[in-house]
Formats: C-alpha cells, structure tokens, sequence
C-alpha cells in the first residue's frame, strides 16, 4: 500500500503511490480527454460551418469536414456588416482599456504593497468590497448617466469606466509585495529617486509576468465585452465586433455561413493571443489565486 | 509644543521627498477611486434614487415622478418578475452545480495524473472562458438545432449503441424551441464556459496543499478515496469558497448566454428569460427606467442575502480573509 517518497518529485505535487492501478489510471486519461475534446469540439464546428453555406449548415447529418464556401461567406459577412470596422472597435476599445487599467493598476497595486500610510487598510477592504459588488445590476444608471453625457456611441463611454478595477489592483498588490523586496525601493530612494521615478524605473521593469496576466484577462474582457457595448452603440459603425455578430443574427434570414465566418474571425485573435501567452495567463491567475 | 521643538532632529524641515513619499500612495491610488465614485458608487446611489421615481429615459430629467415604493410593488406583484427570478435561480443552480462537481475531480485528475501534459490539458479547458459569449451562443445555437444539429446527431446516433444506448434519447429535442429543454440548454453552454475557469481554480488551489500530508496519509494507510476525502476536500475550503461566489454572483446574473441562445425573446414559454434580461427589457423596450432599477435593487437584495448564506456555509477564510 505504501511506498517510500520520491526525494526529487517537484515540492508542490501531492505524494502518489506507484502506479498500480493502471485500469484506473487509464480510465482518468481518457475521461480527462473526452472532456477535452468535448470542451474543444464547438471551436472545430465554428471552423468547419464558416466554409459551409447556410443550407449545408442546416443539412441531415451536418457538415463534419471543411467545405468550400469560406469566400462567399466572408464577401456576404463584409457585405453585410462593416465587419472591419467592427473589429477595429473592438480593437481599439480593448488597447485603451487594457493600457490604462495596466497603469493605473500597477501603480495603485505598488501603493498598497510598499507604503504604509494612514487608511490603507481601509481603502484596499473597500477596494475587495467593490468587488463583490454585482457589476450588471448597475446597467441602468449607467445607461442613463452616459446619455446625460452625451457619451453614447462614443467609445469612451467604456474605456474611461474600465481604465481601473479593483482585481487588477488586488493582483498587482499581490505580485508586488510577494515579489519585490522593499530594500530595492528604499535603495532607490536613498540614491534620490522621486516616488514616480522608482515606480517607472525599479517596480515597473519587476512586474513583468504580473502586468502581462492583467493585460491579458483585461484585453479579452474588453474584447468579448456584449451587454456594455449593447447599451452604449446604437449605429452599425459603432458597434464591436461581438455587437456587429449580434446584429446579424437578429434578422429573419440570417445567413450562417457569414456569420460563422465572422465568429471564427472574431476569435481567431484571441486563440493566439492565447496560444502565445497561455502558460503566462494560467500561472498567473493561479498565483493570484494561491496567494489570495 | 515647546518641548517638541527643543528636540527637533536636524531633518525637521519637510522636505520635497518627504513630502512626495506622504502623498505619492494617495495618488497612486486615486484613480481607482474616481472611477469607482464616478462610474461605480454613483450609479448606485442614483439607481436607489431612480427606483422610487417614474421616469422614461428620453424625456428630461424634469420629468421624473416620485411614486414611493410603487415600482417595487409593481415588480413584486409582476408574474414575469417572479418568473424571471425562478428562471434565473433554477439556471443559477443547474449550470453552477455541475461546474464545481466536474472540476474539483477533474482538477484533482489532472495534477495527480498528468505531468508533461498539464498545461496543455488546462489551455484546452481554459480554452472556453476567453471565448466572446456572443460567438460561443452562435456556434450553439447551431449545434442545439432541432432537425439538423450537432447536438442531437450525436445523442440519436449515441442511442444506436449497446448498452449504454438507452441513455441517450432516441428521439430529437427541440433544445431551443420547447420550454422544457431551454433551461438545460442554457445551462449546458455555461457550464462548458466555466468548467475550465473552476477547474484552474482548484488546481491552484491543489498546488498549495503540502505534499507531506499525503505522504503522512499513505503511510498510515489511507486509500487514495480517503486521501481526498480528508485532506484535499478540507484544505480545499478556502478555494471552494471563492469559486462557489464567484460561481453565484455570476450565475444571478446570467444574462448573455441566455440572451443570444433565446435570440433576446427568452424562448418558448419565457423559460430563458433571466431578471437581467427581463431588467433589460424593461429599460430599453418598454423605457421604464425606474421599474428596472427597482428590479436591480431586488435583484441586488436576493444576491446579497444567498451570499450571506454561502458566507455561512463555507466559513470565513474569503476573498478578503488573509491577506
């Protein structure tokens, strides 16, 4: 029943007895990959329905293999909707709210983790409040507080909401104060940094893995962002690109084809943002998470 | 007074750094709190203002009427309301529940199981979360098709099989076009969105449990079976605790999924529509400002009071326990 311990198991992996239960063992492989491929078959079908025409789409037993309708699809999607610029939206709606929340957050996060001043204990049990706070249910107010600014389909109604949050803070506070020793900021200001210059000059250059979490998880909020962009754009110019799909599938004769060509394009983006930056992303949420 | 300045240290003037070091943490950390006043407390407190008045968005500011507590009669009184929070509740419990049962063994599975493939396997099922819900809807939304989907293609031709055959239906389903089978719908795309995002949770949570304990299990003769029955589960409290909120906040508030699946109608028999779809409705087609807002606040009074209650179940060590 009992096997000596392993000396050069990586530290964090919970104690296993030798394999002897291989039955057992295989069966847990192979539920862990149907789940996979269960998790993964709804992207193969985007894929595959984006080169089929709607009636193959809609055809006994559907489409399982590539077809040869994607250049239709795609000239009846651009046809249909100013898809380009819809993307371009949702592009530059994700880079300003991914950029200033990456400042405003790092900066805020390294208050909290080097300082000590009067109230900081309160202010950062606010900020974890504020999360809790249910986001959706404010959807009125909002609506009616960026008409009376004479905001609505502007696309800032969005990114200056979005410039901060509060998990990026909590994160970066976190990253910060786990990661960077305090010495390194009293050397700096020893030698006669300003609290700006140590910020831009030893933290930022340190948070690198940190920033690049936050980056990622605010990026692809903003970019698959639906109820907020549904309340602030009223004209097909304005929409994003989530909104722009939308659109199109509220009509009576929605050709499926295009719009699955337009999902597959809407997501294609984030799949290699994600096959690029996927390790960071994960190792970074579960710090976020381990540490909390 | 005077005997402070008779021992006053040679660096008493405030100096320009002295200075930056008091203040630089309150600007540092100032944005955060405009924005949240601006677009965070504010709506709030205008919301709580709004529900008490009649008011079509349109029309000025001047025109809105106070009505007292007639808005929240309204909506208490309102079977749609009623309707809406049940819809939700049911869906909040059947897409919340299988998450958290799939993902703490599957978490479990893949760090006791898998090595060189674990970050692979945990992109693959992270893969969902960072998906639009608007291009994961309209790819369902296809599959759930009743004559020609995916979906019932490979349940009728599941049925075909031995043994296991008689679980799998043998006739079509109109996923989206009969109210018994909408909620289950709706419910099967969130739990495929969140499994991964739940699962990633728990396995941090797995990474911080000291490989020692089991050690010290399985030399007093614990089976694997009783391994995570007393170690992993209760050292995994503090994680379920978080996972589970964010899972009810989230699940109260279901709003996308249901939305395009139903394509915005709410589907047959209204069993898809959710209170912040009907919220939704009743601001922007039925412009009744202050009836939603109303409905935000009960909304916001069922939330409060269910996490209060898994607050209870699940102990203290929360998101804000330690620090």
């Amino acid at each position: 029943m009992t096997t000596a311990p392993i000396p050069d198991r990586p530290a964090s992996r919970p104690a296993r007895r030798a394999p002897t239960l291989d039955g057992k063992r295989i069966g847990a492989y192979l539920l862990i990959a149907l789940g996979a491929l269960l998790t993964i078959a709804p992207f193969y079908f985007m894929f595959v329905f984006a080169t089929h025409t709607r009636s193959d789409i809609f055809h006994l037993p559907p489409p399982a293999w590539f077809g040869s309708n994607l250049d239709e699809n795609y000239r009846n999607l651009v046809e249909r909707v100013p898809f380009w610029r819809n993307l371009w939206n949702s592009l530059y709606l994700a880079v300003l709210t991914t950029g200033f929340t990456l400042f405003f957050c790092t900066l805020a996060g390294y208050a909290f983790a080097m300082f000590s001043f009067k109230g900081r204990e309160v202010l950062f049990g606010l900020l974890l409040a504020t999360m809790l706070i249910p986001g959706t249910l404010n959807i009125v107010p909002y609506a009616l507080i960026m008409q009376a600014l004479g905001w609505i389909d502007q696309p800032r109604a969005l990114w200056v909401p979005g410039m901060a949050s509060a998990f990026g803070i909590f994160l970066m506070r976190q990253y910060i104060g786990s990661s960077i020793p305090r010495e390194l900021v009293e050397a700096a200001r020893i030698d006669g940094a300003s609290e700006f210059g140590i910020f831009r000059r030893v933290i930022v250059p340190l948070t690198g893995p940190a920033m690049a979490t936050l980056g990622l998880v605010t990026f692809v909020q903003s970019w698959n962002g639906f109820l907020g962009p549904l309340i602030i754009f009223r004209t097909a110019e304005t929409f994003t690109a989530p909104l722009a799909l939308r659109s199109m599938q509220g009509i009576a004769n929605t050709d499926w084809g295009a719009l699955m060509c337009g999902v597959a394009l809407t997501v294609v983006p984030l799949l290699i943002l994600f096959a690029l930056a996927s390790r960071q992303l994960i190792e970074g949420l579960t710090a976020g998470a381990t540490k909390g | 007074m005077q005997a402070t300045l008779k021992s006053a240290k040679p660096r008493r003037k405030p100096s320009w750094s002295d200075f930056q070091r008091r203040y630089a943490p309150y600007i540092f950390i100032s944005p955060f709190f405009i924005l949240f006043f601006a677009f965070g407390l504010f709506p709030i407190l205008f919301n709580a203002f709004l529900s008490f008045h009649q008011w079509q968005p349109g029309t000025g500011l001047g025109d809105m009427k106070f009505v007292g507590l007639r808005n929240y009669t309204d909506n208490l009184t309102d079977p749609t309301f009623w309707l809406s929070l049940k819809n939700t509740a049911i869906l909040a419990l059947m897409s919340g529940l299988p998450q958290h049962l799939i993902a703490i063994p599957l978490a479990f599975a893949i760090q006791g199981g898998l090595r060189r493939m674990q970050n692979l396997v945990t992109a693959v099922y992270f893969l969902p979360y960072i998906t639009s819900i608007v291009a994961i809807s309209v790819i369902f939304f296809t599959l759930f098709s009743w004559q020609y989907g995916v979906i019932n293609s490979v349940l009728n031709a599941l049925h075909g099989l031995p043994l296991i055959g008689a679980l799998f239906p043998a006739e079509k389903i109109n996923w989206l076009g009969e109210k018994e089978y909408v909620q289950s719908a709706v419910a099967m795309v969130v739990v495929w969105r969140y499994t991964g995002w739940n699962m990633l949770l728990y396995l941090s949570g797995l990474q911080a449990i000291p490989r020692e304990l089991y050690e010290a299990a399985s030399v007093d003769g614990a089976t694997r079976a009783q391994q995570f029955r007393y170690i992993t589960l209760p050292l995994l409290r503090p994680i379920m605790f978080i996972a589970v909120t964010l899972s009810l906040i989230g699940g109260l508030q279901l709003f996308e999924e249901p939305f395009i699946l139903t394509n915005g109608s709410g589907g047959a028999g209204q069993a898809g529509l959710t209170t912040v779809m009907y919220m939704y409705r009743t601001y922007a087609s039925y412009s009744d400002a202050g009836v939603a807002a109303a409905m935000s606040w009960l909304l916001f009074i069922v939330i409060g009071v269910l996490t209060l209650v898994n607050n209870r179940a699940f102990g203290r060590s929360g998101l804000a326990g330690r620090d």
